[in-house]
């Protein structure tokens, strides 16, 4: 498997519509570890990560995996909401296989142990939509792990979830980074980032003001708004 | 798995669907254009089922007006043509588009009108003398306006008349560029005068208030020839039914049939074949 | 109301000629929206998920057409199918395939017109996600159609609606021959024609009825489908 790491951003801007976003994004992922991405709301994390993942493309700056041009495969995002398609949790798992042309036994053999790695073997033959929301995320999950990724963006993955499904998918998080894959996520929920993260990067309206040991970050941010931000004055 | 299933399901019956339609195709048949006083008349079922047990050709009839029906021959999209309007058929045949036109039968037109008669033309024989009246009095009167056979005959007698249509024509005169059913039923509904093929009145449903009000007259005849379409024209016409065809409707058989066909005990056509 | 005794008679009777021409009526317009659908629905969703120049302009010219008069479609068509035109010597004209031709070429403008709505609803929930997991646009195309499946049964039964009730293609490509190319439609302007208003109007009352059933049927299908499937 071809190495795509670093994923390198230089100088990136977005301003869609001449409306600034993002601006001077200077970022290199390595590939090693679980980046959380926290800001305010509206500070553009989400767009980031969109930029990140090749969904949007930088008004201006340069991305680059392992110093090319072409987007890899290998990643995967998992959305806030996950979007189930109208078929059975093992069909939903296993699209992504067929996507990239996976003969269908294998594809149903790594669809089956990616749905067993969720938790949710006994679900496999039920309609996806019908499930509850953090079923369906852990199905998107297990979507992305079966795609085995190098690197897996989560957009705010616990938002819509309650406390119980927010945690199995946390643990499932950490499984996934444990096997090896890079991990870039946001979230709102300083806990989740407490108990994630290796390393914090702080995203204020469309900059980043620091990017820190997570650790470090949560004993003493470097940057004012983060600081703010911690302490709740930011929302 | 049930996706495959579903597909292959869709893709089956779709394939039964289309199979079926071809298998319509009947082994021998010939397209024969003919008019609408002749279809609307019902003389093709039953004369036409004789003709098929006979040699085993399906004859399948087009019902149109008589110059669509001679165009629909000339881009050869018919065998045969079996219309009513000589003058427009020897034109066809001498631009080449048909062989020989061949005289099977006839019938009279009618002058048709509402009870009440407010041309007063009402027991008259003289049609030229009744379009004159209607000229005059001006009642609603509907023409069919489609270059059919009865709508070039309608144009005849108006100039037998001695009226010239186009400038007289106003309100009243009602150009519907309909078959002769439909305007029957425009007629019928307005309580109008028009002209009609017998065959056609003799089987029509939907009289309300109209009735026969001139007939007779012998300007009010109307001669039906049939013609095959010439092959050197279009190669693929089917040149060996479609003589069968019309050497069956000049032979006794056919003329007896023609003979035969009544509605209410009433004869429809009088076969006049010319004997070879 | 007379009409619908004659109705009710001649269904009970099993008019055979009229068994022959519901037939065919069903023969015709099921293989029309079929044909239509296969072109249709895949170019709907294109126009639905596609990033082309003059998509725009297109989506307006494919709703403009759903207008298009039967009787103008079925000038086109036997312009196409006459031995004096392109297609002449396959011999179609005054035959069923022809009249399934003609109705498949009135309908499609309706269906891709639907079909692109519909998909283009659903993009908007699924683009990201299927741009994320690296669908080409055939493959999203293909996903789309698969997924509102349900909708999509809606777009083909309003189709089948407008084929079946549709009289002027028919009439010109098929001739109304009797035995041959005669459906109910045609029936009807025959009868009416001829001045039987009864009969007509019981032939009309028996379309109806047909329509009405195919559209109970499939919407039951349907609806056990789902249920049973999600």
């Amino acid at each position: 498997m071809e190495n795509i790491f670093p994923l390198e951003l230089a100088d990136v801007c977005f301003a869609p519509n001449g409306v600034p976003v993002l601006g001077n994004i200077h970022l290199s992922i390595a590939g090693d570890a679980c980046t959380v991405i926290l800001g305010a709301n509206g500070a553009g994390k989400s767009v980031l990560m969109r930029i990140m993942h090749g969904l949007l493309a930088p008004s201006s700056g340069r991305l680059a995996w392992n110093g090319g041009e072409a987007r890899p495969s290998g990643q995967a995002l998992v959305f806030q909401r996950p979007v189930m398609l109208r078929r059975s949790a093992l069909a939903n798992v296993a699209y992504g296989l067929k996507l990239c042309g996976v003969p269908r036994i294998d594809r149903e053999r790594r669809a089956r142990q990616a749905l067993a790695r969720v938790g949710l073997a006994h679900l496999a033959e039920r309609p996806a939509r019908v499930l509850s929301g953090g079923e369906q995320q852990r199905i998107a999950l297990a979507r992305a792990w079966a795609l085995d990724p190098r690197i897996l963006f989560l957009d705010e993955p616990t938002a819509s979830l309650d406390p119980g499904a927010a945690r199995d998918v946390e643990r499932i998080v950490g499984d996934i980074r444990l096997a090896g894959t890079a991990i870039v996520m946001t979230t709102h929920n300083l806990g989740q980032a407490r108990r994630l993260a290796d390393e914090i990067v702080f995203l204020h309206r469309g900059r980043i003001t620091e990017r820190t040991p997570a650790p470090e970050f949560f004993r003493q941010p470097r940057s004012a708004e983060a600081e703010t931000y911690l302490k709740g004055e930011l929302p | 798995m049930n996706r495959l299933f579903g597909w292959s399901r869709f893709v089956l019956l779709g394939c039964a669907l289309l199979s079926s339609l071809s298998a319509l195709a009947a082994d021998a048949y010939i397209t024969v254009a003919s008019t609408t006083s002749t279809e609307h008349s019902g003389l093709f079922g039953f004369l036409l089922p004789q003709f098929e047990k006979h040699s085993g050709i399906q004859v399948r009839v087009v019902a149109l007006g008589t110059d669509q029906a001679l165009d629909l021959a000339r881009r050869g999209d018919a065998d045969v043509v079996f219309v009513h309007n000589p003058a427009a058929e020897e034109k066809f045949v001498a631009e080449g588009y048909g062989v020989k036109r061949q005289e099977v039968m006839y019938n009279d037109f009618v002058l048709v009108g509402p009870q009440d008669d407010p041309a007063k033309v009402a027991g008259g024989k003289d049609i030229a003398e009744a379009l004159e009246k209607i000229a005059a009095t001006k009642p609603p009167f509907v023409s069919r306006g489609d270059k059919s056979g009865t709508h070039a005959a309608e144009l005849r007698l108006w100039k037998a008349a001695g009226i010239d249509i186009d400038k007289s024509k106003g309100a009243w005169y009602r150009d519907t560029g309909a078959g002769m059913g439909p305007a029957l039923n425009t007629a019928a509904s307005l309580n109008a005068y028009i002209l009609a093929d017998r065959g056609t009145w003799l089987s029509f449903k939907n009289r309300q208030n109209l009735v026969v009000v001139v007939a007779g007259d012998k300007r009010l005849f109307n001669q039906y020839a049939v013609t095959l379409v010439n092959p050197a024209k279009h190669p693929h016409i089917k040149q060996a039914a479609g003589q069968r065809f019309i050497d069956w409707l000049l032979s006794d058989a056919g003329q007896k049939a023609v003979a035969d066909y009544r509605i209410g005990g009433e004869q429809l056509f009088f076969p006049n074949a010319q004997r070879r | 109301m007379d009409a619908f005794g004659i109705a009710l008679g001649l269904v009970v009777a099993g008019d055979a000629k009229l068994l022959a021409i519901i037939a065919l009526s069903l023969r015709v317009s099921l293989s029309a929206v079929l044909l239509a659908s296969l072109l249709a629905l895949p170019f709907g969703a294109l126009l639905a998920v596609g990033e082309f120049p003059c998509r725009r302009s297109l989506v307006v010219v494919v709703n403009g057409f759903m207008g298009m008069p039967a009787v103008v479609v079925g000038l086109l068509a036997y312009l196409l199918l006459s031995r004096a035109g392109p297609l002449g010597s396959f011999g179609l004209l005054f035959t069923p395939a022809a009249m399934t031709i003609a109705q498949a070429l009135l309908v499609m403008p309706l269906l891709a017109a639907l079909t692109r709505q519909i998909v283009a609803d659903a993009w908007r929930e699924y683009e990201e996600q299927l741009h994320s997991l690296g669908a080409t646009v055939g493959q999203a195309i293909a996903t789309l159609l698969w997924d509102t499946r349900y909708s999509l049964f809606t777009v083909l039964l309003a189709g089948f609606g407008r084929a079946i009730a549709e009289v002027g293609a028919v009439m010109i490509v098929g001739g109304n021959i009797d035995g041959v190319t005669r459906v109910m439609t045609t029936a009807i302007a025959l009868e009416t024609s001829k001045g039987d208003l009864p009969l007509a109007l019981a032939l009309g009352a028996i379309l109806v009825m047909l329509v009405l059933v195919v559209n109970a049927l499939t919407f039951a299908t349907g609806s056990w489908v789902q249920r049973k499937l999600g």
